[in-house]
């Protein structure tokens, strides 16, 4: 191994930063602009949603029509490079585990692709353990992040309403979209089942933003799964963060930068991070006077777990033994079909934003349930762009359907199938729920002792289970959507025959993708392994600033409470720099 | 609005993309470098890769296989008063790079055609490409309308949906399937709800409190002005 050294580059950075999604490219964000020195690493490949662009192609741009491969899971346009599946870097899995992990592989990270759906938690989400009994509560209130909410509102951007509800607090809101055609059939039929119906919560500029003017309005293409390259109009790290942090001049980003291990010294202080650079397969160290983690719940739990010393034996950050531990995932349970009214209906444009107008925040009191937690409900339907599928399987619908008056034949071909696909399109309409897991000791992922990915670094194996808990809620969400349905004279056509045989249609865990829990935030060392400000307990200069962070994590969509944290913990250490106590 | 209309908007929604944008200040114009400009889309390195390998692939149908292909794509998606047909639209040779680039669909539509060839020359003494467009179509209705097909052609029926399925998505995802279906998004506007003549058809109104907190648009019109930083390629090469 004569040719094999480490590299160690000679620049000393304020911070090192692990990851650059949502978590990390905020803390490069707010870093940057106070001045500091920051390297961020990044394990996937650069991108730049100004150069990489899917955003307005037709469907036809792709030779496969918009269906997915394994290097774009979610589809030839969707804005994630990886995700299931990655050559040469696995995983495993205890028997009975089906979990599964997501892994964006880019610069940006989920936040290139993701929904959009932006809920900031609300006071009950802190303080689940006190109104429940169950798992923790945090060791913050909402009073305590609520300002960090409001601003990353105004930085970022976010179109809502403010509804005054109790657990979903208002914020500082651009106005919504209005529902779409089957948006209004919905909202009648789920408040005929007293389930509420508000505007969606998205950050996507309805407006632009006086907070920038690097970024314009949304032009209504539906298409914020591809990043918005043209208007910069929706939230990514890359277009939001990243590249105005770059432009402070004190960012370097080093991409397809593997991250190997936390480095400490004698005192056990983090003194920077050791990565192998996947394109010269060279070893790299970079040091700082910070090192932030963020590279997504189970990939900054796996690295703390290898980054071992004399004086961290059990790994960084986890002499409570809890990294890894109370791995979570958002429940999810879905069910579509078609609204017949809507058949042979009038052509516009309706793609409007990309993702819903309208949801339901949780409306039920659990106490009166067989399930502690919540969930709310995403809606979807309409006249989307065409893409590989489309409308396949039409001889389960044109001969249950009369087509413009004339009973068929199930089947066909020719001209009369021509009107059928004509006839049929633009009528699906479906919807999903994604609730709160409880958070357990027991679901975890920890490191496989026995594998190692293609840069001989330790993978996780992952064990994890669904309660009851998880299963009663899949069934109330499937009762639910089945009543909405019925309520507006949906024929449901997928997602209905489920029974405890199959969890009532329960998501596999780790497939909603919103994993957290994994180095948890506490009161004390013990239980723990980051204080209240995403800091360890165990390494003063080590923060963790993605959703490993989460105590627990609501029945909202993770991300603004990951920036939210992020820019308080940033912050943070910015204060704690000045008094040189980092 | 009638069909014929609405084909006319999409056509002048098609247009409409690039000449907007090109209306925005050319100082806030940044030159576009595609990762590869082989590709019409965003495509990252190991993707690039595999492109160029799928493209690479020897011919997966034999020049017969194609024929039939061809013969079945037309007959599922005929040319109408509306649109062309699935050869119009280059169906056989998305279905040729479908199946390279998924390999699960070679052995049931090869031998699905096989299946097909060997029922016609047991009848007609022809493969199918072969026979009369008469024998063609007397057994197309025999496995076209899987309820009430014969238990013995399910092989033919499972093949035909297939291949129905198939010819429709590559027809509707083509630039004349699409227009014939009549999407119009994929282009800048500006949303205000949905139109008044819609909502009276289904009875529908916005609430109050839906006018009042909604953002609306004077002037929702073609004359979309988008702010962006670069230059679309939506101009786009059909492949």
């Amino acid at each position: 191994m004569g040719d094999l050294q480490i590299k160690k580059q000679p620049k000393k950075y304020d911070a090192v930063i692990v990851g650059s999604g949502a978590g990390g490219g905020m803390a490069a964000y707010v870093l940057a602009n106070a001045g500091l020195k920051v390297c961020l690493l990044e394990a996937g490949y650069m991108y730049d949603p100004q150069k990489n662009v899917t955003q307005l192609k037709n469907p036809w741009d792709s030779p496969r029509r918009g269906a997915s491969t394994k290097l774009r899971p979610f589809g030839d346009f969707d804005a994630s490079y990886y995700g299931w599946d990655i050559d040469g870097e696995p995983y495993t899995k205890a028997s009975g585990t089906d979990w599964l992990w997501w892994r964006s592989r880019m610069l940006g990270g989920r936040t290139n692709h993701w929904g959009r759906i932006s809920l900031r938690f609300g006071p009950k989400d802190f303080k689940r353990r006190s109104i429940d009994g169950l798992g923790d509560d945090w060791p913050i209130s909402y009073d305590d992040v609520k300002p960090y909410y409001d601003r990353i509102d105004e930085l970022i951007g976010i179109f809502g309403t403010n509804e005054g509800l109790d657990n979903d607090p208002d914020g500082v809101f651009l106005p919504p979209p209005k529902p779409r055609l089957h948006e209004l059939f919905i909202k009648r039929a789920a408040e005929q089942a007293q389930v509420r119906v508000i505007p969606s919560r998205l950050s996507i500029l309805t407006k632009k933003i006086k907070s920038t003017t690097d970024r314009g309005a949304c032009f209504f293409c539906g298409q914020c799964n591809r990043n918005c390259s043209m208007a910069k109009a929706d939230f990514s790290s890359t277009n939001v963060l990243i590249y105005p942090a770059i432009a402070t001049g004190n960012v370097d980003v080093v991409a397809n930068a593997m991250a190997r291990e936390v480095l400490t010294n004698s005192e056990g202080l983090a003194t920077g991070v050791s990565y192998i650079n996947k394109e010269d397969m060279q070893e790299y160290q970079v040091t700082g006077r910070v090192v932030i983690v963020a590279a997504g719940a189970c990939e900054s739990s796996r690295l703390l777990l290898n980054s071992k010393s004399a004086r961290h034996q059990n790994g960084l950050a986890n002499s409570s033994g809890v990294v890894g531990k109370y791995l979570h995932d958002s429940t999810g349970a879905a069910l579509g079909g078609y609204l017949p009214t809507l058949f042979g209906r009038k052509r516009y444009n309706e793609d409007g934003v990309g993702g819903l107008h309208v949801y339901s925040p949780w409306w039920l009191d659990n106490k009166k349930l067989d399930f502690p937690r919540g969930y709310h409900i995403e809606y979807w339907g309409g006249m989307g762009q065409p893409a590989y599928g489309f409308m396949g399987g039409i001889e389960s619908m044109n001969g249950k359907y009369a087509v413009n008056g004339v009973q068929k034949e199930a089947g066909g071909y020719g001209k009369s199938l021509k009107e059928d696909y004509r006839y049929f399109y633009g009528a699906s309409v479906g919807m999903a729920g994604r609730g709160e897991a409880v958070p357990r000791e027991d679901n975890l992922c920890e490191i496989d002792p026995n594998v190692v990915d293609k840069y001989g670094i330790p993978v996780l194996k992952f064990n994890v289970k669904w309660s009851d808990y998880e299963v009663n809620q899949a069934k109330h969400m499937k009762e639910t959507f089945k009543e909405i349905m019925h309520n507006m004279g949906a024929v449901i056509t997928w997602g209905a025959n489920d029974d405890e045989k199959n969890q009532y249609g329960l998501a596999k865990p780790g497939e909603i993708i919103h994993e957290a829990g994994t180095v948890r935030m506490g009161s004390t060392a013990k239980n723990s392994a980051l204080n209240s400000w995403n800091q360890a307990h165990d390494c003063k200069n080590l923060f963790v600033v993605d959703g490993g962070a989460f105590t627990s994590q609501a029945d909202k969509n993770i991300t603004w409470t990951i920036l939210a944290l992020s820019m308080r913990a940033s912050e943070h250490i910015i204060d704690e720099m000045k008094k040189n106590n980092l | 609005m009638k069909r014929r209309e609405s084909l006319k908007l999409i056509v002048t929604g098609a247009v409409a993309v690039p000449a907007v944008v090109a209306g925005c200040g050319p100082d806030d114009k940044k030159a576009v470098a595609a990762a590869d400009p082989t590709f019409n889309l965003d495509r990252n390195p190991a993707e690039i890769e595999n492109e160029k390998r799928i493209l690479a692939m020897p011919k997966f149908f034999t020049d017969h296989e194609m024929a039939t292909i061809a013969i079945l794509s037309d007959i599922i998606i005929p040319k109408d008063e509306v649109s062309g047909s699935a050869t119009d639209a280059k169906v056989p040779e998305f279905i040729e790079f479908i199946v390279k680039d998924m390999p699960n669909h070679q052995t049931p539509l090869r031998g699905g055609l096989r299946w097909l060839d060997m029922q016609c020359l047991n009848k007609f003494n022809n493969s199918f490409k072969d026979c009369t467009q008469q024998q063609q179509i007397e057994l197309i209705d025999q496995i076209a309308y899987p309820q009430k097909a014969k238990p013995e052609m399910a092989p033919g029926v499972s093949f035909f949906s297939k291949m129905r399925d198939m010819v429709a998505t590559g027809f509707y995802t083509s630039q004349i399937g699409v227009k014939d279906i009549g999407y119009m998004g994929n282009t800048p506007t500006q949303w205000n709800g949905v139109p008044d003549d819609v909502l009276k058809q289904y009875g529908l109104s916005y609430t109050e409190k839906e006018l009042k907190e909604c953002v609306s648009f004077d002037n929702a019109s073609a004359n979309t002005k988008i702010e962006t930083s670069i230059e679309p390629t939506t101009n786009s090469k059909s492949k």
